[in-house]
């Protein structure tokens, strides 16, 4: 590319002697186009960043370095930075966020016609670089705007994850985890790690992983489970697994899993009771309020 | 060279860890573990790793061997206080300890242990 060459340039002498035409033509074309949202976007706004990404634009390209990754255009692209995660934020679409940039081409490619009437040469010469430029500007406006989607994307997997594996304490000794959606290893890991530690910190010896709500158990959720079992075993305490639908118990058998020597309950009431009878705590009227005789 | 102190407890033996577990070290644990089970005619072996928060293949496996050893020797052994970290670092190595007993801590190992001492004579 030729990107290395000098801009020798008029470019920045351009923005700043027609600085004033191109930001109202510039803010014409914005609010005129189809990919204007005056819904989220006040027009003062508007133009308060127009007006800015000129200023810091004109900064750059008189630093005289074209190549728009490089140190003088740190500030060009922390503004477009900020400005692409305000957008993402507001609800801009990815190519709305992208044509902020763009859209500066043609008031730009306009003043630099007036400026170099005559030298077609220098003229396509300076439209390449400024090309050149106000497309990396956009595609880095894209990239951030992707990114900041990523971003709120983790931070939501994160607090899913969290908040859909509490470990309750049924009993003293006893704990319950009621699992809700599907296992996979990346869960499995978390509910594993909250479970061993709520046992260190709580000393309870018997833990019940209730799985009704999980929908489908197939060999891989059967293994996370028994992975969980033997490490719950190894710090110490018992598991019983509850909450087996019948076609869940179905599905197990036909998979040839082998659940062992898992204690395995169909409600978690049942888990309940076995899990007092081996702690040889009681509840306060005699029998505890389970259905069926034991 | 280091040595990993055992403790007698009447008919028990005591072993904590509390340093980080090379190779060697746990080698001579098992050889001096033996030795004391078989002088001491003891009935069961209390293996506290509350401090060991890194455990690797090897040191797995030597504490199935020790518990296995201690069973040929007529002694249970019971390992107790182990980290969350090192249950789940076992069980993704693919070491479950199978036939190891456990406990959440040195007391409820140790009536554990009384309780299979009793029912055993």
């Amino acid at each position: 590319m030729t990107t290395t060459e000098t801009i020798s340039s008029r470019i920045p002498a351009v923005l700043r002697t027609s600085e004033r035409e191109i930001l109202a033509e510039w803010l014409k074309a914005q609010l005129a186009a189809d990919h204007s949202r005056p819904d989220l976007l006040k027009e003062a706004d508007l133009r308060e960043q127009s007006r800015e990404f000129l200023s810091v634009l004109r900064a750059a390209a008189e630093g005289g370095a074209v190549e728009v990754n490089g140190e003088a255009w740190d500030e060009v692209r922390d503004f477009l930075a900020q400005l692409s995660r305000a957008r993402a934020q507001l609800g801009f679409s990815p190519s709305e966020t992208a044509m902020f940039v763009f859209s500066l081409k043609q008031p730009l490619f306009n003043a630099l016609r007036r400026e170099l009437k005559g030298d077609g040469e220098a003229l396509a010469r300076e439209l390449w670089s400024a090309t050149v430029a106000l497309d990396k500007l956009g595609l880095y406006t894209t990239e951030i705007y992707q990114q900041s989607r990523e971003e709120v994307i983790g931070r939501q997997q994160k607090e899913l994850l969290e908040l859909s594996t509490p470990v309750v304490e049924l009993w003293q000794d006893v704990l319950a985890l009621p699992l809700v959606g599907t296992l996979d290893s990346n869960r499995t890991q978390v509910v594993m790690e909250s479970l061993l530690q709520k046992i260190v910190q709580s000393g309870a010896s018997i833990a019940i992983i209730d799985i009704t709500g999980v929908p489908t158990v197939d060999t891989l959720v059967a293994q996370h489970l028994l992975k969980t079992v033997a490490a719950t075993r190894l710090m110490g305490a018992d598991c019983i697994i509850s909450g087996i639908r019948p076609q869940i118990a179905q599905t197990i058998v036909h998979l040839g899993v082998n659940l062992g020597e898992v204690t395995t309950k169909a409600t978690l009431a049942d888990a309940f009771e076995v899990a007092l009878q081996r702690t040889g705590a009681q509840l306060g009227s005699g029998r505890p309020p389970v259905r069926g005789g034991a | 060279m280091e040595r990993i102190p055992i403790l007698k407890m009447g008919p028990y033996l005591l072993v904590t860890i509390q340093v980080d577990m090379h190779d060697q070290l746990a080698l001579a644990l098992q050889d001096d573990l033996t030795n004391r089970i078989a002088k001491e005619r003891s009935r069961g072996v209390l293996i506290d790793i509350s401090s060991l928060d890194v455990v690797d293949s090897f040191i797995g496996r030597m504490i199935a061997n020790i518990s296995g050893m201690a069973r040929v020797l007529d002694a249970d052994t019971v390992v107790v206080g182990m980290q969350p970290s090192v249950a789940i670092t076992l069980v993704e190595l693919g070491l479950p300890l199978e036939g190891v007993h456990t406990a959440l801590n040195v007391e409820k190992g140790m009536a554990r242990l009384q309780q299979k001492n009793g029912t055993r004579h």
